[in-house]
């Protein structure tokens, strides 16, 4: 009886640390690409107060997040609903409303030729990598109609919206040629000239843009921090459900021969 | 003590509300052969929980599914939003929603692995032919209701996902382009695509699904559940008419049940809770973006469990010819109780040709499964169609090689360890 139940134990114990394992393994694998690995922490609401601000004041003016309420940062950034007022809406009265764009469809066709996407869920589409990575790929290109080509993805709509930050670059001479491929490869900072130097240090810059990589990585799913809190109580209520229905199995079994 | 006419008479009977009950209904009978007379043998392994997880999973899906309708809204304008509104607005619209997508996923793993252990044992053999016939049935509606499910969410993937599998029907000779603007009601995947795969996922296929699933059991009921050694336990009974293996459904095999679906349910919420997209394989990161009919995704793949399926597919140079060898591929198994011509039914006491068809089978659709999900290059293709041709020798030699396939001795009674 004690070695079946040992066996039964172990079977158990496998398959959860099976379990573990896969979640553990899949969940480091996704992102994927040879992006710069964001490794931001949707934690840190300092980060995501910065976050919030460099999104307000450098995205919003052109892209919405249209299922992101005002109300649902104001836990997750530590923030009042005066102080969400106050700082991050600019053009919204009530806290419920959503991040919406003043720019009209229309006027964005015709300027950008095409509508600047939504945000809302574009860490999950693409990933926090794709972002930190795309933000740091801006390069002076003279044969583009914006003036601006980025390495990540190639012939972009989008005039780099930072360059006051970061300052302007230039393709490297020895930067390998990948036009057209969406995976830039290797350390972003080997693959440009400086041309002129911006607002922010790269290092300053750097953790700038990963403010807003976090912050939109948070709005992308608000629950997800909540999510992990609750999974871990649920876990622990499996456990020992686990015990007891096993003490239970064994008592009904004891007499089975 | 029987229990005259004149007792059913109204304003007679004072036996209580369970009397009344077995009065007008069978309720004593059905229990005793379906839960507390119902004998299955006592050496069940591991392999055994699956139909019970299946039946977990389904309850999960149909439970989750009803409050993920009182949100969803299914209209090509609103479903996106409608899902995010779930996702955001609805208090633990989330837990529902991404129980739900996990479910999908748990729904095929916890099946495919049920339909493995009826090949590791040969439950599929007579007398059980019908309920594998019926369980088969049971898998390609819950192919169908998946497929149907995964348009909801009107995303990219989504979108261009239901375009690539309905057009597939466009490969039949004549009728062909017909029946795809039959199946959408439109030129492209588009509203009303929407609005009829919603019926179908929210009604029909779960009803019939239902329907199967009760059949299935009647049908496994009526003959008895096969075991680990293969061999009949009602040949060997008690003085009471008992098999000397068999150990009643309740309270044994509940209680050991129960194990299985704690352990179960341990790995199922941990995805939920620490890593519901699974890494892009249980939710695909291009279906966060809003269906584009104007914008292809640069790849397109199906979800991992039709990716076995949908290998074989691209494995075939002709659209028809590859629709034809899927769909043999899909059916094929059905016919395993008649391919099947070894004399005995477990794997315990078959030979080694019958073990190395058996891993060669398992390492042709795991690989399928990847190459399905990779984009074709020439490699790719060339080894899908090594792997297509190990899938469909599996089955069409098995009359040849499980006849000549040396087996062992059968034993008398189960082999048990308590």
């Amino acid at each position: 009886m004690g070695n079946r139940m040992s066996h039964v134990l172990k079977i158990a114990a496998t398959a959860i640390a099976m379990g573990t394992l896969m979640v553990g393994g899949v969940h480091a694998a996704g992102g994927g690409g040879n992006y710069d690995t964001a490794n931001n922490d949707v934690g840190n609401s300092a980060s995501l107060q910065r976050g919030a601000a460099g999104f307000m004041n450098y995205c919003a003016g052109c892209h919405s997040a249209e299922y992101v309420r005002y109300n649902t940062l104001g836990d997750a950034l530590g923030l009042t609903d005066d102080q969400l007022i106050e700082n991050l809406m600019f053009n919204a009265e009530k806290t419920f409303e959503v991040i919406d764009v003043s720019m009209r469809a229309d006027d964005a066709t015709r300027w950008f030729n095409k509508k600047p996407p939504d945000l809302s869920l574009v860490a999950r589409s693409k990933g926090a990598d794709y972002l930190y990575t795309f933000l740091r790929s801006y390069y002076i290109d003279d044969s583009t109609p914006t003036g601006w080509n980025n390495t990540v993805l190639s012939g972009t709509s989008m005039p780099h919206p930072l360059w006051a930050l970061e300052g302007l670059k230039a393709k490297a001479e020895h930067a390998e040629s990948d036009e057209g491929d969406a995976h830039g490869g290797g350390s972003q900072a080997q693959k440009f000239d400086v041309l002129s130097s911006g607002a922010l240090s790269t290092e300053e810059y750097d953790q700038f843009v990963l403010d807003i990589v976090n912050f939109l990585d948070f709005i992308a799913e608000p629950v997800q921090l909540q999510r992990q809190q609750i999974g871990i109580w649920v876990m622990a209520f499996l456990l020992l459900f686990f015990i007891l229905s096993l003490l239970l199995k064994k008592e009904i079994w004891k007499d089975v021969k | 003590m029987a229990r005259s006419e004149s007792d059913v008479r109204i304003g007679q009977d004072k036996a209580g509300v369970m009397q009344w009950i077995k009065d007008r209904f069978p309720l004593e009978s059905m229990l005793k052969e379906h839960v507390t007379e119902y004998y299955a043998s006592k050496n069940f392994n591991i392999w055994y929980v699956f139909g019970v997880l299946s039946m977990v999973v389904l309850v999960i899906q149909l439970v989750t599914g009803i409050f993920l309708t009182m949100s969803y809204k299914p209209s090509a304008a609103d479903a996106f939003a409608s899902v995010e509104y779930i996702m955001r607005d609805v208090e633990f619209g989330w837990l529902i929603r991404y129980m739900h997508s996990t479910g999908a996923s748990a729904f095929f793993v916890v099946v495919y692995l049920h339909m493995f252990r009826a090949m590791l044992y040969g439950s599929y053999r007579k007398p059980r032919e019908l309920i594998w016939i019926i369980g088969m049935l049971i898998f390609i509606v819950l192919m169908a209701e998946a497929f149907f499910g995964y348009l909801l969410p009107w995303g990219q993937m989504s979108y261009w996902g239901a375009q690539v599998i309905v057009s597939l029907f466009g490969a039949i000779p004549v009728v062909g382009e017909s029946l795809v603007d039959f199946i959408r009601g439109d030129y492209s995947i588009s509203d009303i695509t929407l609005n009829r795969f919603f019926a179908l996922h929210v009604i029909a296929l779960p009803l019939a699904l239902v329907m199967l699933v009760v059949v299935h059991i009647l049908a496994l009921h009526e003959v008895g559940s096969n075991n680990p050694d293969g061999i009949e336990i009602k040949e060997k009974k008690d003085a009471n008419g008992v098999p000397l293996d068999g150990v009643a459904f309740h309270p044994y095999h509940t209680s050991k049940d129960l194990v299985a679906i704690v352990v179960f349910l341990a790995i199922f919420f941990a995805i939920v809770f620490f890593a519901p997209e699974m890494g892009g394989y249980f939710l695909e990161h291009a279906n966060f973006e809003p269906a584009d009919r104007l914008v292809t995704p640069e790849h397109i793949a199906p979800v991992w469990y039709f990716t076995p399926f949908y290998a074989v597919l691209r494995a075939v140079p002709s659209k028809l010819g590859g629709v034809l060898l899927m769909g043999a591929a899909v059916l094929l198994p059905l016919f395993l109780p008649w391919l099947d011509k070894s004399k005995v039914r477990s794997i315990r006491y078959k030979g080694w040709i019958t073990k190395m068809a058996l891993t060669l089978f398992v390492i042709s659709f795991i690989g399928l499964g990847y190459l399905g999900y990779m984009p074709a290059n020439d490699l790719y293709v060339i080894l899908a169609r090594i792997l297509t041709v190990v899938y469909f020798a599996f089955f069409l030699l098995m009359p040849i090689y499980s006849k000549m396939d040396k087996t062992k001795p059968v034993p008398e009674r189960v082999v048990y360890h308590g």
